[in-house]
């Protein structure tokens, strides 16, 4: 790679395939048919594979590929493949392949590599053969693994019955070969995998040696005592060390301690190693390659206040190359890159695309339907089970079918043309293609439909694939007979298909952020460095937020400096309008067109915005606990912060000081952990010693959740002497004021699980890791924008893992504390990620609503309001009319789950494209076969 | 769409056409994608659904849901084989129960007939939620399908009160209601769907839709008879 950021030169280099990808369809019969077995690496090498095949089972682009272990490249001989691909995929002659790339920016998102156990040898991986890694592991489990998600052992081929993890494997450890930091997800993953074996197997006994239990992120606390209260489950923890292999029955024992029972030996059938997160392979030679600086762990080095940013100008990083992440991260990592090269690159957005120009579409609404029957051979995926042939002659004996042929792939691009050419030539107005899941090519037959020029909801797929041959190999007739069942139905319902307009609708260019915290403002900035109008509304009249309150960082940051710049930089902009001490009083609309009534100091305004971030924030919770509000000296966290930063005469001076963890959450009213207080405690722990050397520090703590990086400081804190206490929620620590030898203390006893004994600690001061509790503004802003929370007050997003920053409701956004406690670092990225998600919206003139929605036929309706309650969205009310209440649908809003047609009792409301008569047609047609039931009655 | 878009009707309706058993698959509870827990509103509707064919003499195995994922293939394929072999042990629709085809017939007709109303009643039942399943089987009670049907709800437009304004035949939503100028109005009773939006809007004043509860409708006055006699009505 060469060149600065805006126009980079990248030099690729494509590994041949040996197949033609846009010929060949994915059928596997050459797979079938290959004769070399080898490895399969995605399985992590514990069943075969053939030389030829899909890297796995959900691969995009879904083709095969040809590896070294062909025998014909190998030793020039067989070529079986060539002759089996009807469709001519298979190239031998494929050269490696150079392509050169200009572009302006640059993402790396190499991801990561599973520590391998192997390396050191105490652990027996590689030795024992029932010694497995989580993601050999994570392979058993899984439907599509070695053996069809049955959990076998390798020895016998049995499904194990007790079960040992053993967690940290390769992470928190600083002897050579391990890794110091946490790896952040193995403690969750580890549950993950007791409940699925539970699932698989409920007698299974699971066993989980740990260390502290990191279940740091949202529901994750929920989610451990979820896996803990499960039967046959045991959480130990202990250091554990591999015992020896039973020669019998090829079991493993391990060894481990408890306070209780002291050392014990104990066996097992297999034994999980729950291993840790490296850098990518091959870390060096990709940073060398870009230019690149990486961390002392060998993940790429990036910036604090914008993690995706590597040293380099114009490259970002995003996912795991960062640093052990786990899913949501990842993902908002990768929205977070997106919205940087935006910035970077934005002068130059749309150029390279090009519209696409379909035919005037013809109305055929008036005339009889004309049906075309299209059925797909799929290769051999179909073709060798289901009569082909007899189910075109049996589709054309169908009411209204004029037309039916059958096709080799209806997917390849000259099929789905002749699917276009023959519904022109033959004046077809219905199109059913049997072939299929619709889920995988429904949008791309309803575009072969458009290029015909009718409606693209006149298609109907009949899935005579996954449905039938798939499954019914081995009984052909009866397959036949269920294709031709399949297609009657589709046939039925095509009859009754309705032409459906999809609509565009205007993009309002402008968004709407509310909360002028670290979130909001970087999210403000980065959409109005992309040439958006922002307003930026704060409820206070100072834009901050939390981090007024913070001074520094664990890595380092000036969070006060940093603040006061980035307010600057906020007034400065021409596009962001600041609106402090402000109040929303109203707000309505929907993707695209909202508009938002705001009132800052009795002037309101009315604004109109296409996006609306909602970045309310959260606030720290004031203990009831251990004297706090009672006795000066006892103080929170962000309290202690503040006085360090001042280097108050109480702290250069005082003796002694317990920090306690946990108050205020992982408790019955605040079931879940705040994240960032374990780290916080470091931070001010460390920031103490430098301030007052000699100071006796206590960390009084349930589990240290100083997960990633953050367990560096960890060690660090524990080298300087800094005492770790544990303690047990159901023996907490005791606080009463007391006066030792004429001074004034705190005395806090605890139990020392190490000692087994109860302490008594004199303390000058006593810092409280105070829980982050959801924000008065965050309730607020879920009922004005009619967003979900969860049972914690957290915003609910889209889907936890894959789309982390998206609301349900289209059009709006969430990013920062509101969504679950998290760092300053992990904040901003997520703020780049809302902002990024928002510009997928406002970077478009239009937004496409679907036309199968809801639709009232007012006669009908007799305005009970049974689909205003069925519906999640807000998308039906009831309006009145002259002739009372009537629903009304606002399809803008409505995503076509129909349940308010299931409700509706006199069918006044429908889902369209599936309605009642399409859906009653294809019962009919399912169980009406003129032919059969002559044949029956014989 | 959702599986709680399958319609209390399309069950009813594949039993009439003459299928042995309906099988409804959702995705698992509690992990909708979308937030709208669909999937309970069809658990509400097969709960509902078993116990009509309880109460008309069908085995109600022959209706089942199932909750999984794309993910839970052989558990889906050892559902699907154990569903059909349960089908082909009870028999033939009817046949299994020792009920004649005509009456299965009859009967599902008439609960088709019924989908409307008994929507109308049940509408926050069927939109709940059961978080657990113990309370599946009594979620609905047989005593209380037993009074759905028992009191079915008819009504009936009294001729002496009927002042022929048409409100109610403009606002019925099933056009049941036969409205003539000046000819007392006449509810079809084929047609109506028992919503009561005739019972609802008809003017206080007149009063002439009565609700029924569970009897004969008195037949409509015939034809030639229904003419208005405005005089009776305006004092």
């Amino acid at each position: 790679m060469e060149g600065e950021a805006g126009d980079f030169q990248v030099t690729l280099i494509k590994k041949p395939k040996y197949i033609d990808e846009s010929q060949c369809t994915g059928c596997t019969a050459c797979v079938e048919y290959c004769p070399v077995k080898y490895p399969d690496s995605f399985n992590q090498e514990i069943s075969q594979n053939k030389a030829i095949h899909i890297y796995f089972a959900q691969a995009i682009p879904l083709v095969t590929y040809i590896d070294d272990s062909c025998l014909y490249l190998k030793e020039k001989k067989c070529r079986i493949c060539e002759g089996i691909c009807k469709n001519q995929a298979i190239d031998f002659n494929q050269r490696a392949e150079k392509i050169e790339v200009n572009v302006g920016a640059v993402i790396l998102a190499p991801g990561l590599e599973p520590y391998d156990p192997g390396l050191r040898h105490d652990y027996g991986y590689g030795k024992f053969a029932n010694v497995v890694t989580s993601l050999d592991y994570e392979r058993l489990m899984c439907a599509t693994g070695p053996y069809q998600g049955e959990i076998l052992r390798a020895t016998d081929h049995k499904h194990p019955h007790k079960i040992a993890w053993i967690q940290c494997v390769g992470s928190r450890q600083v002897i050579p070969g391990g890794n110091s930091y946490c790896s952040a997800v193995c403690c969750t993953y580890a549950q993950k995998q007791v409940i699925l074996t539970k699932e698989h197997e409920a007698e299974a006994e699971c066993t989980i040696f740990h260390n502290d239990i990191r279940s740091y992120n949202k529901d994750f606390e929920r989610f451990y005592q979820r896996t803990e209260s499960l039967p046959g489950v045991r959480f130990i923890r202990s250091y554990v060390s591999i015992g020896r292999e039973i020669p019998e029955s090829k079991n493993v024992t391990l060894r481990y301690s408890t306070t209780d029972e002291g050392v014990k030996e104990e066996e097992f059938d297999l034994v999980v190693l729950s291993v840790g997160l490296n850098p990518p392979a091959d870390y060096v030679k990709l940073a060398n390659k870009f230019g690149l600086e990486l961390n002392a762990h060998g993940f790429c080095k990036t910036n604090p206040v914008n993690p995706m940013e590597a040293t380099r100008p114009g490259i970002f990083v995003s996912g795991a190359f960062r640093g052990p992440t786990d899913i949501p991260e990842a993902v908002f990592s990768a929205s977070a890159a997106g919205s940087e090269c935006g910035e970077l690159l934005d002068y130059r957005r749309g150029r390279l695309t090009q519209a696409r120009i379909y035919p005037p579409e013809k109305d055929v609404s008036q005339e009889e339907p004309r049906i075309g029957v299209f059925v797909c051979h799929c290769g051999a995926n179909i073709g060798r089970i289901v009569d082909v042939p007899a189910t075109v002659e049996y589709a054309l004996s169908l009411p209204h079918v004029v037309y039916a042929q059958e096709q080799l792939f209806s997917c390849a691009t000259n099929s789905a043309k002749e699917i276009s050419d023959m519904t022109r030539e033959k004046g077809l107005n219905r199109v059913v293609v049997a072939a299929c899941s619709p889920r995988t090519l429904e949008p791309l037959f309803r575009d072969t439909v458009r290029e015909a020029g009718i409606n693209q909801y006149y298609l109907d797929m009949a899935n005579i694939r996954e449905h039938n041959s798939w499954v019914h190999s081995k009984e052909k007739e009866e397959s036949t007979r269920k294709a031709q069942d399949l297609i009657r139905m589709s046939v039925a319902r095509a009859r009754h298909l309705e032409p459906l307009q999809e609509f565009d609708l205007p993009v309002n260019k402008a968004a709407l952020v509310v909360g002028g915290g670290l979130a909001g403002m970087t999210a403000a900035l980065s959409l109005a460095n992309q040439g958006h109008e922002v307003y930026l509304v704060e409820k206070e009249p100072e834009l901050g937020g939390m981090a007024r309150k913070m001074y520094f960082t664990l890595e380092g940051l000036d969070v006060q400096k940093y603040v006061h710049d980035l307010v600057q930089r906020i007034y400065r902009h021409p596009l962001v309008h600041v609106r402090t001490g402000a109040v929303i009083t109203e707000t309505g609309g929907y993707v695209g067109n909202f508009v938002t009534q705001v009132n800052s100091g009795g002037r309101i305004a009315e604004i109109r915005h296409g996006a609306t971030l909602l970045a309310t924030g959260a606030e720290e919770y004031r203990p009831t606990e251990y004297l706090y509000g009672e006795d000066d000296r006892v103080v929170t966290n962000l309290e202690l912060e503040e006085q360090i930063a001042r280097e108050e005469e109480r702290l250069v001076d005082a003796r002694s000081l317990v920090m306690i963890q946990c108050v205020g959450c992982r408790n019955e009213e605040r079931n879940y952990c705040s994240r960032v207080c374990c780290s916080h405690t470091l931070k001010n722990a460390l920031n103490l010693k430098k301030l007052n050397p000699q100071l006796d520090i206590y960390i009084l703590f349930r589990d240290m959740r100083t997960y990633g990086y953050y367990e560096d400081y960890y060690r660090e804190a524990a080298g300087k002497e800094v005492r770790f206490i544990r303690y047990e929620p159901a023996d907490r620590p005791q606080v009463e004021a007391a006066v030792e030898e004429g001074r004034d203390v705190l005395r806090v006893s605890v139990t020392d699980p190490i000692l087994g004994k109860k302490l008594e600690i004199d303390a000058d001061v006593i810092a409280l890791a105070a829980a982050v509790i959801p924000s008065a503004g965050s309730e607020e802003a879920t009922r004005l924008f009619k967003v979900n929370a969860n049972p914690d007050g957290f915003f609910k997003e889209a889907h936890v893992k894959l789309r982390p920053v998206d609301f349900v409701a289209d059009g709006i956004y969430l990013c920062g504390l509101a969504h679950y406690p998290k760092f300053i670092t992990e904040t901003l990225s997520q703020a780049y990620a809302a902002a990024g998600r928002a510009l997928t919206l406002l970077s478009h003139d239009t937004v496409v609503a679907s036309g199968a929605v809801c639709e009232v036929d007012e006669r009908k309706c007799i305005g009970c309001g049974a689909c205003v309650s069925a519906c999640s969205y807000g998308a039906v009310e009831l309006r009145e009319t002259r002739l009372g209440k009537k629903a009304v649908v606002n399809p803008v809003l409505c995503k076509g789950d129909g349940l308010c047609n299931a409700k509706c009792p006199t069918g006044a409301i429908s889902l369209k494209h599936y309605t009642d008569e399409e859906i009653f047609s294809q019962i009919d047609a399912a169980l009406t076969d003129v032919r059969r039931s002559g044949a029956a009655r014989q | 769409m959702c599986s709680g878009r399958v319609d209390l009707a399309f069950v009813f309706r594949a039993f009439l056409k003459g299928t042995d058993g309906v099988f409804i698959g959702g995705c698992r509870l509690n992990e909708c994608n979308y937030d709208t827990h669909g999937n309970y509103h069809a658990l509400n509707m097969v709960l509902l659904a078993k116990k009509i064919m309880e109460h008309i003499g069908l085995n109600p195995a022959r209706l089942r849901v199932e909750f999984m994922s794309s993910g839970d293939g052989i558990r889906f394929a050892e559902v699907m084989s154990e569903f059909g072999r349960k089908i082909k042990e009870l028999g033939p629709l009817g046949q299994g129960e020792g009920i004649d085809e005509e009456t299965v017939k009859s009967k599902l007709m008439e609960v088709a007939k019924l989908v409307p109303y008994i929507k109308r009643v049940k509408k926050d039942k069927l939109a709940s939620r059961l978080n657990n399943p113990e309370q599946y089987d009594d979620f609905f009670t047989r005593d209380e399908i037993d009074r759905l049907f028992r009191e079915v709800t008819s009504y009936y437009i009294d001729p002496a009160k009927c002042q022929a304004c048409m409100i109610c035949a403009r606002r019925c939503p099933a056009e049941a209601i036969i409205s003539v100028k000046n000819q007392v109005h006449v509810i079809d009773q084929e047609k109506c769907i028992k919503c009561g939006t005739c019972f609802e809007v008809c003017p206080e004043r007149f009063g002439a839709v009565r609700e029924i509860f569970g009897a004969e409708v008195p037949p409509p006055p015939p034809e030639g008879e229904r003419t208005l006699s405005r005089k009776k009505s305006a004092r």
